[in-house]
């Protein structure tokens, strides 16, 4: 059955909470899901408090600024820290978000960072993205053609670049894939919104010539049908892109093909 | 238990089982039958409130309500079990009891049908 209460030694326990910094009249209370596979604890939240007047804006601001200033023990991933490397996805406040682009003002009260729902914790607010990744590889996210390949470039009009918009802008950062409730009850055989979106964004590509073998990998009551139209992945998306249309696309063309 | 393949393998698992459509197509068909369906048989229902056992005998014999009626439970229970299979594949992992399930899933509606439908044809030709 689906597990309603986490194991014994997922439980998670009340942290320490650390000085608050001297001098700084600005505060920002966080609070931070920690675990660390180097111990046989369970998870903890720990109480950091941030000078505000000395941290950028936004909630990966805060992080990097704990990180220096208290604890340089905190494990976050982050690169280009302004939304396009989808490193930084993790749960803030309740939704899964980029830390890089969520302003700590759109946050009321304490600020509580957890890593993404349901993925294994490699450490604080690593999450194992093992198998999103495999999933996503599985779809053959490339243009694969039969017909000989041209001297120069595969054509495409206008009208049909423009149906990749909405689509091609994904970047994996899995916000929408950790958020669905199917995903996290049957994670290893429904392939998630996040993959099923860039299944769509082949599906459509006027230049690709495998649509039906690609439909055909998908027709599955778990690979697609686990999608009841939830909408958490379009809820979640800080692209603000729409999984849960092309997931009702992709199941459009399954019924165009058959009816 | 140490699982020594691959994520990809993992995930490509068993294959597609290229089927699925038919069962996402029908559960929107009976879905859209089960409106009218429905809301004849609540009419019905409520109608027959409190009328006596053989006004409601000889409206049920009426050629035109026993078939609506059959069309509502074959409808209704075919929806039923398409959605009720659904739910269990969400949250049955073990897969004896989801089997079982699947199969108890199966049966059921049949014998609640079968039975329904004898009921009214019984009261439509029996006399």
């Amino acid at each position: 059955m689906v597990e309603i209460t986490l194991p014994k030694n997922s439980r998670i326990n009340e942290g320490r909470t650390w000085p608050k910094p001297a001098g700084a009249t600005n505060l920002r209370e966080y609070k931070i899901y920690r675990w660390s596979p180097d111990d046989d604890e369970n998870p903890r939240t720990d109480t950091y408090f941030v000078d505000m007047d000395d941290c950028g804006p936004m909630v990966l601001d805060a992080l990097l600024w704990i990180k220096n200033n208290v604890d340089p023990t905190l494990t976050l991933r982050r690169s280009c820290r302004e939304g396009i490397c989808g490193s930084c996805a993790m749960n803030i406040d309740g939704t899964n978000t980029l830390a890089c682009t969520k302003g700590a003002d759109e946050v009321s009260g304490v600020v509580k960072v957890y890593p993404l729902p349901h993925m294994p914790v490699v450490k604080d607010l690593v999450p194992d993205l093992t198998v999103p990744y495999a999933q996503l590889s599985s779809i053959q996210p490339w243009l694969q053609t039969v017909s000989p390949e041209p001297a120069k470039e595969w054509t495409q009009s206008h009208e049909d670049r423009q149906k990749l918009d909405g689509l091609y802008e994904c970047i994996l950062c899995f916000c929408c894939q950790t958020s669905c409730p199917s995903y996290w009850w049957n994670g290893e055989r429904y392939l998630g919104p996040a993959v099923l979106l860039q299944a769509y964004r082949w599906l459509i590509d006027s230049r690709d010539e495998k649509t039906g073998e690609r439909l055909d990998n998908l027709e599955d009551p778990f690979r697609l049908y686990r999608c009841h139209t939830i909408m958490n992945c379009t809820q979640a998306c800080p692209k603000g892109l729409n999984p849960a249309k092309a997931i009702a696309e992709i199941k459009k063309m399954m019924i165009e093909r058959r009816v | 238990m140490t699982d020594m393949r691959t994520p990809l393998g993992r995930v490509r698992g068993l294959g597609s089982a290229r089927e699925g459509t038919m069962h996402f197509w029908r559960q929107r068909l009976t879905a859209i039958a089960n409106v009218p369906l429905v809301l004849f048989m609540v009419g019905l229902m409520v109608a027959l409130v409190g009328a006596p056992y053989e006004d409601v005998r000889a409206t049920l014999a009426n050629p035109f309500v026993t078939l609506v009626v059959i069309l509502f439970f074959v409808s209704v229970l075919y929806h039923m079990k398409l959605g009720m299979q659904i739910v269990i594949e969400d949250y049955v992992h073990g897969e004896g009891a989801k089997v079982a399930l699947i199969a108890l899933n199966t049966f059921f509606p049949l014998v609640i049908g079968v039975a329904s439908i004898f009921a009214l044809l019984n009261i439509a030709f029996g006399g």
